[in-house]
């Protein structure tokens, strides 16, 4: 019997994310690459590696919906879809329960509230605005000349935090070199920048119940979790491949779209709104 | 990819009569100029209009201009010339683009109209109710122009209107007239004054009543239409031809209703737009919500045009209460129970909020009432980051995301 697989992709601004899922709902491919300027490219290279992984030929994925900024960019797509809704998707995949999903992103942040069903409460973005986002820590990162990678550990070891006042990303930056100027040492400027995210997240949501939170930010800074952790006094829950979750979302609604398609052949146009439990 | 809806829209046949009143409007304001035969009031959007005809003045209305500036989106590259003398991007982008508009001799009268500039003023007169700015927009005028500034000022954040409010603004009404006999030269006719406010009445009940038929399943018209068909409620307040219109378009969106005729094909979510309009967007968006058979069926913003209680028996006084009973002028109570009023009458799915960084008056987002109406009504709200003209303070893909997640809300997946 031929293998059936699903394929997530989420194109988002910084990166592009791709989720293969097989019918058990197991993640069995995946990857990562920067979005760049051509998201069309990068959509197709992220799926056709995670497809490498898996072993299985392209022709076994039944649905692939897209998500992110550059889901209508995606070539193989049939359908696409928010990444709210992907994230908030995925993460109740991973936990079935009721959660406030906190997501960083590259370009924006969202605070997703979903019920003990996975049906989606409410959610609300960050304003226009850079603040508290993964392009803040990368502006950040290249103006203190520290890599992106680095930055997680620096802020472990911080004996410190050196805080902002500022919420601009540019005024930040201002505010920075006046730190420096004034003898703070780097780590606990990078935990400084840490609570900076921090904070705007917190001004979006007070976030109540069960936290997850998602997002190549957190994927790549764990260190941030715990200090949002203490801060909160509870523990967050982090879903395995947190950058992936949108992803993955992505991939379980293209299960179901399926699911809910079986007797329409691919290829013909499918309705949003025809509904399907699985989506919930 | 997802398949989007094309639009397949039926249109309104009154609005050729629209566009007519329109130009009308701006052709005989035109003419006066040039030949010195009529007099020039310019009036905030909710200023004493009716006293204003009642007198014999052609009434401008410079927020109506902002619109357009808006509309034609004009109105990003002309704002910074009004931030250059000192006029904050922060503040009323009606006012820094009108402005700009002004010192680059650029407006859209001229490719809409092939009208020139807009018509030179005899006197500026606002009304406070719809902002603080109204004022300091029209004190920039006065001292550029050497033109009479006189006005009302409106109490601000109500809850029940009372006698001391309505006799203080009547009175405020009342002192303009002898300003205004000077400047126009003639003789105040009180018959004259009460055929405006009637008019202005009837112009009130019919657009009401137009609005009221986007309570019927499916809706016949949406809130984007409506922001182009309240034109004449805007501009022809007070004659004869705000009347003639609404007759017009009545009786037209009355029969969509008995005919089942829907603005949105398929309609699937009735959602109630709280905020001023994006004008720079108004197509975009009104697609969007199309191809999502999303119809936003009401509106603060057209809701405002209603005046209640105008009377031509009483006209100082229920100018007074008219203008006094606005939305804009109202406390946080007043407002949700409105909104809450609109939410049963309209059958409402979902709220959207436009916070407009430069219109706070207008954006009732900022102080809790989207989680508050949520929690009470037990309906999705979402709020999009915008403003009124300046697209600067617009991301389009946020927006366009936050829109079809919201859609997604409402669908339950």
């Amino acid at each position: 019997m031929t293998e059936q697989i699903f394929a997530g992709v989420d194109v988002g601004a910084s990166r592009t994310k791709t989720a293969i899922i097989d019918a058990d709902k197991r993640l069995i491919g995946h990857c990562v690459l920067k979005s760049g300027t051509d998201f069309e490219a990068s959509a197709e290279a992220a799926l056709k590696n995670a497809l490498e992984m898996t072993g299985i030929p392209e022709n076994a994925v039944c649905r692939c919906v897209a998500t992110g900024y550059g889901r209508r960019n995606v070539a193989a797509a049939d359908i696409t879809h928010t990444e709210i809704g992907c994230h908030a998707r995925g993460c109740y995949h991973y936990f079935h329960t009721a959660l406030t999903i906190v997501d960083i992103g590259g370009q924006d942040n969202k605070v997703i509230t979903i019920d003990e069903n996975g049906r989606r409460l409410a959610f609300k973005m960050n304003r226009k605005c850079a603040a508290g986002t993964g392009a803040f820590l990368e502006e950040m990162s290249a103006r203190l000349g520290i890599p992106l990678e680095e930055m997680n550990q620096l802020a472990r070891s911080a004996t410190e935090t050196v805080e902002l006042g500022s919420y601009c990303t540019v005024f930040s930056a201002t505010e920075v070199l006046e730190k420096i100027r004034q003898g703070a040492g780097v780590p606990g400027i990078v935990k400084g920048l840490f609570l900076s995210v921090i904070k705007r997240i917190m001004e979006m949501h007070p976030l109540t119940g069960n936290v997850a939170m998602t997002g190549g930010v957190v994927a790549h800074n764990p260190f941030l979790v715990t200090m949002i952790a203490d801060m909160l006094q509870k523990d967050i829950l982090v879903p395995d491949h947190p950058q992936l979750t949108g992803a993955v979302g992505a991939a379980l609604i293209a299960m179901g779209r399926w699911q809910a398609d079986l007797h329409r052949p691919k290829g013909q146009p499918m309705d949003k709104e025809e509904g399907c439990n699985d989506c919930k | 990819m997802n398949e989007q809806k094309k639009l397949t829209r039926k249109k309104i046949a009154a609005t050729k009569v629209c566009k007519k009143i329109m130009a009308d409007h701006f052709y005989e304001m035109d003419e006066a100029v040039k030949t010195g035969s009529r007099k020039i009031a310019w009036c905030t959007s909710v200023g004493p209009a009716e006293l204003l005809r009642g007198m014999g003045f052609l009434v401008y209305y410079p927020e109506n201009h902002g619109a357009m500036l808006g509309a034609t989106r004009m109105a990003t590259d002309l704002i910074p010339y009004a931030n250059a003398l000192g006029y904050s991007p922060d503040i009323c982008s009606y006012l820094t683009c009108d402005i700009g508009s002004y010192l680059q001799k650029k407006t859209p009268l001229k490719m809409a109209y092939n009208i020139e500039s807009v018509p030179r003023p005899d006197v500026l007169v606002y009304n406070t109710n719809q902002c603080r700015d109204v004022q300091d927009w029209f004190a920039w005028y006065s001292r550029e122009l050497q033109v009479p500034l006189i006005g009302v000022h409106t109490h601000r954040d109500i809850g029940d209107v009372g006698p001391t409010q309505i006799k203080d603004i009547a009175i405020q009404i009342e002192d303009l007239v002898p300003q205004l006999e000077k400047i126009s030269g003639e003789t105040f006719d009180m018959d004259r004054f009460k055929e405006a406010v009637g008019y202005s009445r009837r112009t009130s009940e019919l657009w009401r009543a137009c609005l009221e038929t986007a309570a019927a399943l499916p809706s016949p018209w949406t809130f984007f239409d409506a922001t182009i068909h309240m034109g004449p409620a805007v501009v022809a307040r007070g004659t004869k031809s705000g009347v003639d219109y609404y007759e017009i378009l009545l009786p037209e969106l009355e029969q969509r209703v008995r005919d089942g005729v829907a603005a949105v094909e398929g309609e699937k979510h009735r959602l109630y737009w709280e905020g001023m309009p994006i004008w720079g967007k108004l197509r975009a968006l009104s697609e969007q919500f199309y191809s999502l058979r999303a119809c936003v069926v009401a509106s603060t913003y057209c809701n405002s045009w209603i005046f209640d209680q105008l009377d031509p028996e009483k006209p100082f006084e229920s100018m007074a209460a008219a203008y006094t009973e606005l939305f804009i002028v109202r406390d946080e109570p007043f407002k949700e129970k409105y909104i809450t009023d609109c939410f049963e009458k309209f059958k409402i799915d979902g709220i959207i909020f436009h916070d407009a960084k430069t219109c706070p008056n207008n954006s009732n987002n900022r102080y809790g009432m989207p989680e508050r109406l949520s929690r009470k009504l037990g309906v999705p709200t979402l709020t999009i980051n915008g403003d009124l003209c300046d697209l600067r303070c617009y991301s389009e893909e946020q927006t366009r995301t936050n829109i079809e997640a919201f859609i997604e809300q409402l669908e339950g997946i």
